[in-house]
């Protein structure tokens, strides 16, 4: 079972490292929001101290959605989706793999570049590890959420919009708490409570979404 | 002597007892709103601190609750529905959901009508506010992935399981008051402790909390019948009752 999961990441890393414009579309999506606040807010800099964390956390949470359309939709497409569903391996677990996967190339570079996105909005620096930290906890979770909602939407008229309409309810609470963290650390009461919170959702998560989304899976195919 | 739990679970001897219940709960709703109003607004005191304004709560307070309670009741027909795989269920669940965001509606534009005269705006971006805006936007979520599914078997199921995902959302709603503790008070009945209020303005809200809740049963039942019957409309008996009320 390791085996096929192992080679269900490594086929989808593949699959992106050879279209890498798809990665780079997000990535590029991430940093041009971040850098439309101080343009539409102002130049302020201790007005984009204290919103630094909540502009890149919502700027996450919607790169991270415009990436969800893509987690399962060519497999849908080309029939690789029906075999993993036939296939030995439980469903679920294959949704982890697949998420996993998702997250390495759509989550992953989000967190990397966060603390240079987070300089310039003048955040401190000996806070960048809490923000980038909470951004690491945090993104799993909205890969995994946003599955079930890819996993509904698949193959839908007006998939995109419905898709966000149908996640972004359900990525509020991991908002809330994520940009919480680095907000916390920054009026000195440290975001320990609010890292510890995302690490329990990313946990509960982990647990329960590739299940729900493997129902889903089966219902949208079928 | 065994119960049979499946007999009502067919559209065919469901639909007509849903027009009895429909009719009659509809009456109760009625007889309940109008007591609840009249308690309400005549007999109930006037607040102390809050004047008059405060009277809204016997809309709003009961709003939210079925606000909530629907959502809870949307996702155990969901539920039932994916386990047992009866028709009917998807069906309940998709004619309560919009009866559920019309009242999360209700509560948050009365809610905002409160707050203007006693907190001095209309809108804050306090917990439970804000939870009650989400369950609106899961509302709309679950009735929007419905309407974009064509095959009514995949929308109930799908819809199912995002009610289902959806439901997490209660226990946040529920515990957010104690947990970020914000300008939103905290309830002000509790079935462990007895009301902070007078008897009579919880009289009053208890009395309209039945009528929404009649009105809910009445409305949902409504729907349900008309989803039956577009669905059902290829059948001998939905046939033979169009012909008959035509």
């Amino acid at each position: 079972m390791i085996a096929a999961l192992r080679c269900v990441i490594h086929r989808d890393l593949l699959l992106a490292a050879r279209r890498s414009s798809d990665v780079l579309t997000v990535l590029l999506f991430f940093v041009i929001v971040v850098s439309l606040f101080p343009l539409g807010i102002g130049p302020e800099p201790a007005l984009l101290r204290t919103i630094a964390p909540g502009v890149v956390w919502v700027a996450a949470l919607l790169a991270a959605m415009l990436a969800l359309n893509r987690m399962f939709a060519s497999d849908h497409a080309d029939g690789t989706l029906e075999q993993m569903l036939l296939g030995a391996t439980p469903l679920g677990m294959t949704v982890a793999a697949k998420v996993l996967a998702h997250w390495l190339i759509s989550g992953l570079p989000l967190v990397l570049i966060s603390p240079v996105l987070a300089l310039q909005f003048d955040f401190p620096q000996e806070l960048l590890g809490v923000l980038a930290l909470s951004l690491a906890l945090g993104t799993p979770v909205l890969s995994l959420i946003g599955a079930i909602g890819a996993a509904l939407t698949l193959g839908l008229r007006g998939g995109g919009a419905l898709l966000s309409l149908l996640v972004l309810p359900l990525y509020v609470p991991v908002l809330i708490i994520g940009a919480g963290a680095a907000e916390a650390a920054a009026s000195g009461l440290g975001g320990q409570a609010q890292l510890l919170l995302l690490g329990a959702m990313l946990v509960f998560a982990g647990a329960f979404a590739p299940w729900a989304a493997a129902v889903a899976l089966r219902i949208s195919v079928e | 002597m065994s119960i049979n739990w499946f007999k009502y679970s067919s559209p065919q001897t469901f639909f007509p007892l849903a027009g009895r219940l429909a009719s009659w709960f509809g009456a109760l709703a009625l007889v309940a709103c109008g007591a609840g109003l009249y308690i309400g607004f005549f007999v109930a005191p006037t607040d102390a601190q809050q004047g008059e304004s405060y009277r809204i709560i016997f809309i709003h307070v009961p709003a939210a609750w079925m606000s909530m309670f629907l959502y809870l009741v949307m996702a155990f027909w969901a539920g039932l529905g994916l386990a047992f795989n009866t028709r009917l269920s998807g069906m309940m669940a998709s004619a309560l959901a919009p009866t559920g965001a019309l009242f999360t509606f209700v509560a948050l534009w009365t809610g905002s009508l409160w707050g203007k005269p006693t907190w001095g705006t209309w809108w804050v971006w306090d917990a439970r506010l804000t939870s009650e805006l989400i369950l609106l936007f899961l509302y709309f979520g679950f009735m929007a992935l419905q309407a974009a599914i064509d095959d009514p078997r995949r929308a109930d199921k799908a819809g199912a399981v995002l009610a289902l995902v959806g439901v997490v959302n209660i226990p946040i709603i529920y515990f957010s008051v104690k947990w970020w503790n914000t300008l939103h008070q905290g309830a002000s009945v509790s079935l462990t402790k007895a009301p902070t209020m007078a008897a009579t303005m919880f009289a009053g809200m208890i009395v309209m909390a039945f009528g929404f809740w009649f009105y809910s049963i009445a409305a949902a039942l409504m729907r349900a019948r008309c989803i039956m019957l577009e669905r059902e409309r290829a059948s001998d008996w939905a046939v033979e009752y169009a012909k008959g009320s035509a």
